[in-house]
C-alpha cells in the first residue's frame, strides 16, 4: 500500500500549501525590474499612465469605420485620431466617463460596446439571468413532478435482461 | 401536442422573422446624435481666402448644407458635378468642409510637411479642384486635422448634413447626393425648412 | 478540365445525397434491408465524389489556373503553395465546399463505423444528414459555384486576403467546420430517435462518441482561431467576443450541455426531450453561425467572405432544416417523458443544473450577438454589444457552472445530501480560498477578478485531486497500477476536460491581471525595458517576401544581464491590398509570452514598438487542450464500443437499472 501513503489524510494541507509557495514563486520571479543600463533608453509614446488608461477606455470604443474593431484595435484612420481625442482629453484632466459622453454626443451609442442600461437594453442585460432564473425554477418542477410520479418499475422480465446486460459490461464503473 | 413543446419552435419562427427583415438593415450606417441639435460652431480658414475664418453663424437665417468632402474622395467625384447643379439650378447654399485634405489620403505621407507646407498643399489641392470641376460652394473651409469633423460626428465622406434657418441640424446623409438622395430624402426636407423661397 | 471534372463530381455527390435522404428514410419506414443498404453505399459514394470535387478545386489552385474565377481571386502567381492550399477556402465558395466536405466525411464515418447501431436507425441517421447535405449542396450548385469559370484568363491573380496568409488558418477552418458539421451527427441521431420513436439509454450511449469527437474538433478549432488572434492582430488580444466568435462559442456551450445530459438519459432514461432539444439546437446554433457570417447581416472583422444575396439562400435552408426539426419535436417530444426518478440534489441533478447554465449561456451570447439587430429592426437606433458585455453576463452565468463542475462528481447518483459533500470537501474548499488570498497577496495584486479566478483554479485543481485519490484508495488489495488502469476512460476524460478548465482559468486571470504593455518609440540601438526584460532594437531593414515587402525590426531580447533571444517583427505591405499587416515576434514561454510588435515609423528614422509582457497566456492553450483530450479519452473509451455492440443485440428495457456497482460507494 505503499502508493496509499502518500494521500494520507495529513498531506491534504500540504498539498495546498505547496500549490500556493508554487503560484507565489512562479510569480514573485516576475515582480521585479532591473536596473538600467549604459544603451541609450528609447522615449515611451507619451504619458505611460495616461497610454495604459487611454488604451483601456480605446478598447471599449468602437470603429465606426471598420467592420467589429475597437478605435485601440484598429489601423483605420479615424480610429487614430479618435484615440488620439481620447488621450488628449485625459490628459487635460477628464474622466473617462466624460470622454464617453464626448464621443457619444458625436456619434451616439453605437460607439459603446457596452450598451447604457436604457428602456431598448433592458431585455438585453436582465435577459440572460431571467434565462438562468427561468431555467432553475423548470428544473425545479420538473425534478419534483418526476418525484411525486416515482419510478417507473422494470417487469421482472426486464429486470433481469437488464441484469445480464450490466454484469457483462459494468465492470470498470463506479463513478 | 403539449404547447409547451412548440415553444422551441415559436422562438425560432420569430428569430427567423428578425432575420429576414435584418436584410433591409444597413448595419453600416449609423444614425447621428446631432438631428434636433445646434451645429456645432467652428471658424476654419476658408479655401479662397484662408485668412478669413468662416463658420456655421455666416449662413444663419436660411436652410443650407454642410457638405464634407476631400480630393483624394473617390466618391465625392461623382458627388461634385450633383453639388453644382443644385448650386446654380436649385439655388441651394452649400458650405464645404474640406476633411483632412491632405493627411487623409492614404498616398501622402503628412508627417514629413510642416503646418505650414500642409496648408499651402491643401489649398493648392482645394483650389484645383474647384476650379477644374466647378465651385458649388458659397464657401469651403479647411478642416486639416479632422478635428470639425468629429465634432459632427463624421465618419467617412462624403456626408451632408442639412442645417436648418436656426442653426440647427435637421437631417444627415451619409454617401454621396445623386439625383434619388436629393429627390427622396433632401430636397423635401429643404424645401420643408423654407428652402428655395426667396 | 480539371474544373469541369471538379463540378460534376459536385453535381454527381448532390444527387447521391438525394438517394441517401431518400433511400434512408423511406428504407428505414418500410424495413426495406435493400433501400437502407443503398443509402449506406450513397453516403460513402457521395463522400468520394466530394472530395474529388475538393481535389479539383485544390488542384486548380496549386496549378495557379486563373481561369478558374476562384482561383484568379484568391491567389496569385506569387503566392506561396501553402497558401494556395488555403486559398481554397479562404472565401466563400471554397469554405462552403469544405462545409460540405466535412459534412459527408462524417456521413461517411457514420456509414463505416457505426456497426453496433440497429440497421433502420442507422438508416435512418443517414437520411436525415443526407437532407441536410442535399440542402447545402443545393446550396453550393445553384448559388455558389466554386469552379466557375473567367474569361478572359487573367495575367495575375488578386492575391489571398493577407489576414489569412498565416499557419494558424492552415489548420483553423478544416478544425472548426469539422466541429460544427459534427454537431450534424449528434442532429441526425436525434431527429432519427423522434422518428422511430427509439429514444432510450442505448440511443444516449450511441450518440454520446459521436457528439464528444464533434465537440473535440469544435473545441480545438476554436483554440485554434483563438492563438491565431493572438499573434496575427497584433495586440495580443485572444478573445473579441465578435459575432464570428460567438457563432462557434453558441454550439460549443450547448454541444457541452449536451454531453452532460446525454450522462442524464444514458442512466437514468430521463430528461429525453429535453436532451433531443439540446442537440437539434447545438446543430441550429452552428447553421445560425454559418448564416450570420456569410449574409453579411452583421458586421464582423471575420467576415471575409459576406454575401447577402446568397443570405437569403441560406436563411431559406436554416427555416427548413430547423423549423422542420422543431415542429417534429413539439410532435414527437411529448412520448419522451418518464425515466427514473432522482433527487434534486443528486448526481443528475447537478448535471441538469450544468445544462441550465451552460444553455443559458449560450442564450446569453445570442442575445449580445443579434441584439444591435433588433434594436435595428424596431427602429430604436444603433448599438453596439461588445466585450464589457459579454464579460459582465458571462462570468456570473460561469463561476456558479465551475464551482459545480469541481463539485459534481463527488455526488451520489439518484439522491445524496449537500451537507454530506460539503463535509467531505470542505478542506479543499477552504484551501482553494487561502491560496487565492495568498495569491493575490503575493501578486500585489489586490482584486476581486483575480481572487475569483485563483480561488475557482485551485478549487478545480485541489477538488480534483482529491476526487483521484478518492478514486485510488477504493478498489480494495489490488495494486495502484492496476487501480489506475482500472479507471475507464470516460473518467479520465471528465477529469481532465474538468481540471483543463481550471488551468484555462488560471491563464485567463493571470494574464488578465498581470500582463504589462509599453508602447515606446525607438532608434536603432535605443534600449526599452519591460517586466525585467530589456529589449535593444538593432535596427528595421526591408525584407522582401514572395508576396509582400516587410519592415523587419530586430530586438534583442535581454533578462538579467544576458540575451535570450532575437525577436523579428514585422510590418508587411501585401501587393494586394494598402492595409499594411502586423506580424508579431513572440518567445513563447510555458509562464510568460515576450511579445512585441511594429508600430508607425516615427519619420525621424525610428519606429513605434508595442512591447508586452503577457504572463501564463499559454495555460489558457493549455487548458484548452486539456478540455480536448479528455473528451478524446471519452470517446475512445471502450465501453461504448463494447456496450453498444451488445445493446444492439438485445432488446431493451425502457429505463436502465441501477448499475450494481455502484451502489457500493
Amino acid at each position: 500500500m505503499s502508493g496509499n501513503r502518500f494521500f494520507a489524510k495529513g498531506t491534504r494541507a500540504w498539498q495546498g500549501f505547496a500549490l500556493a509557495v508554487l503560484l507565489c514563486l512562479f510569480v514573485g520571479r516576475f515582480g521585479f525590474a532591473q536596473a538600467t543600463g549604459e544603451v541609450p533608453q528609447a522615449r515611451p509614446v507619451g504619458d505611460p499612465a495616461i497610454e495604459a488608461r487611454a488604451l483601456k477606455l480605446g478598447h471599449e470604443l468602437r470603429c465606426l469605420v471598420c467592420q467589429n474593431q475597437s478605435i485601440a484595435e484598429s489601423n483605420a484612420e479615424l480610429a487614430h485620431d479618435l484615440m488620439n481625442q481620447v488621450r488628449e482629453q485625459l490628459a487635460a484632466g477628464k474622466s473617462e466617463e466624460e470622454v464617453r459622453a464626448y464621443l457619444v454626443a458625436r456619434y451616439g451609442d453605437f460607439v459603446l460596446y457596452q450598451p447604457p442600461l436604457k428602456a431598448s437594453t433592458v431585455a438585453l442585460w436582465v435577459g440572460p439571468f431571467v434565462l438562468v432564473l427561468a431555467g432553475v425554477l423548470a428544473l425545479w418542477r420538473a425534478l419534483r413532478r418526476r418525484a411525486r410520479e416515482g419510478t417507473p418499475t422494470l417487469s421482472a422480465d426486464e429486470a433481469a435482461r437488464a441484469e445480464a446486460l450490466l454484469r457483462g459490461t459494468n465492470e470498470g464503473e463506479r463513478s | 401536442m403539449k404547447l409547451k413543446y412548440l415553444i422551441p419552435f415559436v422562438i425560432f419562427v420569430a428569430l427567423v422573422a428578425l432575420f429576414a427583415y435584418a436584410f433591409r438593415l444597413d448595419p453600416r450606417e449609423v444614425p447621428s446624435p446631432l438631428i434636433g441639435k445646434p451645429a456645432p460652431a467652428f471658424a476654419l480658414p476658408r479655401v479662397d481666402s484662408p485668412e478669413t475664418l468662416a463658420g456655421p453663424a455666416d449662413l444663419r437665417g436660411q436652410p443650407w448644407l454642410l457638405n464634407v468632402w476631400a480630393t483624394w474622395c473617390v466618391a465625392c467625384r461623382e458627388e461634385h458635378a450633383m453639388l453644382v447643379r443644385l448650386a446654380r439650378e436649385a439655388g441651394v447654399p452649400i458650405v464645404g468642409l474640406d476633411y483632412k485634405e491632405i493627411r487623409g489620403d492614404a498616398e501622402l505621407d503628412a508627417s514629413r510637411l510642416s503646418p505650414q507646407e500642409e496648408r499651402e498643399a491643401a489649398l493648392l489641392r482645394a483650389r484645383t479642384w474647384l476650379t477644374q470641376r466647378g465651385d458649388p460652394y458659397r464657401f469651403a473651409v479647411l478642416d486639416l486635422d479632422g478635428r470639425v469633423a468629429i465634432d459632427y460626428g463624421v465618419y467617412g465622406v462624403p456626408e451632408t448634413f442639412l442645417i436648418d434657418a436656426g442653426g440647427i441640424i435637421r437631417y444627415k446623409h451619409i454617401g454621396p447626393i445623386d439625383e434619388r438622395a436629393w429627390r427622396e430624402e433632401l430636397q423635401p426636407r429643404w424645401a420643408a425648412l423654407g428652402g428655395g423661397k426667396p | 478540365m480539371i474544373p469541369e471534372m471538379g463540378q460534376f463530381a459536385l453535381a454527381l455527390a448532390w444527387a447521391l445525397a438525394l438517394v441517401q435522404a431518400v433511400l434512408g428514410l423511406a428504407g428505414a419506414a418500410r424495413g426495406s434491408a435493400g433501400a437502407m443498404a443503398a443509402a449506406r453505399r450513397a453516403a460513402l459514394a457521395q463522400c468520394a465524389a466530394l472530395v474529388l470535387a475538393y481535389a479539383c478545386l485544390t488542384a486548380s489552385f496549386l496549378r495557379i489556373d486563373f481561369s478558374v474565377l476562384l482561383v484568379a481571386a484568391n491567389s496569385s502567381t506569387r503566392t506561396p503553395w501553402f497558401y494556395r492550399l488555403t486559398g481554397v477556402w479562404g472565401n466563400h465558395e471554397g469554405s462552403m465546399l469544405l462545409w460540405a466536405l466535412s459534412l459527408s466525411l462524417w456521413q461517411a464515418a457514420v456509414a463505416a463505423f457505426s456497426r453496433s447501431l440497429t440497421e433502420s436507425f442507422r438508416a435512418r441517421v443517414l437520411g436525415v444528414l443526407g437532407a441536410v447535405s442535399v440542402g447545402f449542396l443545393a446550396f453550393l450548385v445553384l448559388t455558389s459555384n466554386p469552379f466557375e469559370r473567367l474569361v478572359p484568363m487573367p495575367a495575375e491573380g488578386r492575391d489571398l486576403n493577407p489576414m489569412l496568409q498565416d499557419p494558424g488558418m492552415i489548420i483553423h477552418p478544416p478544425l472548426l467546420y469539422m466541429g460544427y458539421v459534427g454537431m450534424a451527427v449528434a442532429f441526425a441521431f436525434a431527429i432519427a430517435a423522434l422518428l422511430s420513436g427509439r429514444m432510450d439509454a442505448a440511443w444516449a450511449r450511441w450518440s454520446r462518441p459521436w457528439t464528444l469527437v464533434a465537440w473535440v474538433f469544435l473545441t480545438l478549432g476554436i483554440l485554434v482561431g483563438s492563438a491565431w488572434a493572438y499573434y496575427e492582430l497584433g495586440w495580443g488580444g485572444w478573445w473579441f467576443w465578435d459575432p464570428v466568435e460567438n457563432a462557434s462559442l453558441m454550439p460549443w456551450l450547448l454541444g457541452t450541455a449536451l454531453l452532460h445530459s446525454l450522462i442524464v438519459t444514458e442512466k437514468r432514461g430521463a430528461f429525453r426531450s429535453w436532451t433531443v432539444l439540446l442537440a437539434i439546437g447545438a446543430f441550429s446554433l452552428s447553421l445560425l453561425g454559418t448564416f450570420l457570417v456569410r449574409s453579411g447581416v452583421i458586421t464582423s472583422v471575420h467576415a471575409f467572405a459576406s454575401d447577402p444575396k446568397r443570405g437569403v439562400f441560406i436563411l431559406g435552408l436554416l427555416a427548413l432544416t430547423v423549423g422542420v426539426s422543431l415542429l417534429l419535436f413539439a410532435w414527437r417530444a411529448p412520448r419522451l417523458s418518464g425515466g427514473g426518478a432522482f433527487a434534486p440534489v443528486s448526481r443528475e441533478g447537478s448535471l441538469l443544473v450544468n445544462n441550465v447554465l451552460m444553455a443559458s449561456a449560450a442564450g446569453a451570447v445570442l442575445l449580445g450577438t443579434i441584439y444591435p439587430m433588433v434594436i435595428d429592426a424596431l427602429h430604436a437606433g444603433k448599438i453596439s454589444v461588445g466585450p464589457p458585455y459579454f464579460e459582465t453576463v458571462f462570468v456570473p452565468l460561469m463561476v456558479p457552472a465551475v464551482v459545480l463542475m469541481a463539485l459534481a462528481p463527488f455526488l451520489r447518483w439518484k439522491r445524496d445530501a449537500l451537507a454530506r459533500v460539503l463535509r467531505r470537501v470542505w478542506p479543499e474548499l477552504i484551501g482553494a480560498l487561502l491560496i487565492a488570498a495568498l495569491g493575490v497577496w503575493a501578486m500585489n495584486h489586490v482584486t476581486f477578478g483575480a481572487f475569483l479566478g485563483i480561488a475557482l483554479t485551485a478549487w478545480v485543481v485541489l477538488a480534483s485531486l482529491r476526487l483521484l485519490v478518492d478514486r485510488l484508495r477504493q478498489g480494495g488489495a489490488v495494486g495502484l497500477a492496476a487501480r489506475l488502469r482500472g479507471i475507464p476512460g470516460s473518467w479520465w476524460g471528465m477529469w481532465l476536460s474538468h481540471l483543463g478548465v481550471g488551468v484555462f482559468i488560471l491563464g485567463v486571470t493571470l494574464v488578465g491581471a498581470l500582463e504589462q504593455r509599453l508602447d515606446v518609440k525607438m532608434m536603432p540601438g535605443e534600449a526599452a525595458e519591460l517586466a525585467g526584460y530589456r529589449f535593444v532594437l538593432r535596427g528595421v531593414s526591408e525584407v522582401p517576401g514572395p508576396n509582400y515587402t516587410a519592415q523587419r525590426g530586430e530586438l534583442e531580447v535581454w533578462r538579467e544581464g544576458r540575451m535570450l533571444t532575437v525577436l523579428a517583427p514585422e510590418k508587411r505591405a501585401y501587393f494586394r491590398s494598402a492595409m499594411p499587416m502586423t506580424e508579431s515576434a513572440i518567445d513563447w514561454g510555458v509562464f510568460r509570452d515576450v511579445y512585441v510588435s511594429l508600430g508607425d515609423p516615427t519619420g525621424d528614422g525610428g519606429w513605434v514598438v508595442l512591447l508586452f509582457y503577457k504572463p501564463f497566456i499559454s495555460w489558457i492553450w493549455f487548458g484548452a487542450i486539456a478540455i480536448a483530450v479528455g473528451g478524446l479519452a471519452a470517446a475512445l473509451d471502450r465501453r461504448y464500443r463494447r456496450l453498444a455492440r451488445r445493446m444492439a443485440s438485445v432488446p431493451l428495457p425502457e429505463a436502465l437499472p441501477e448499475p450494481a456497482a455502484e451502489a457500493v460507494r
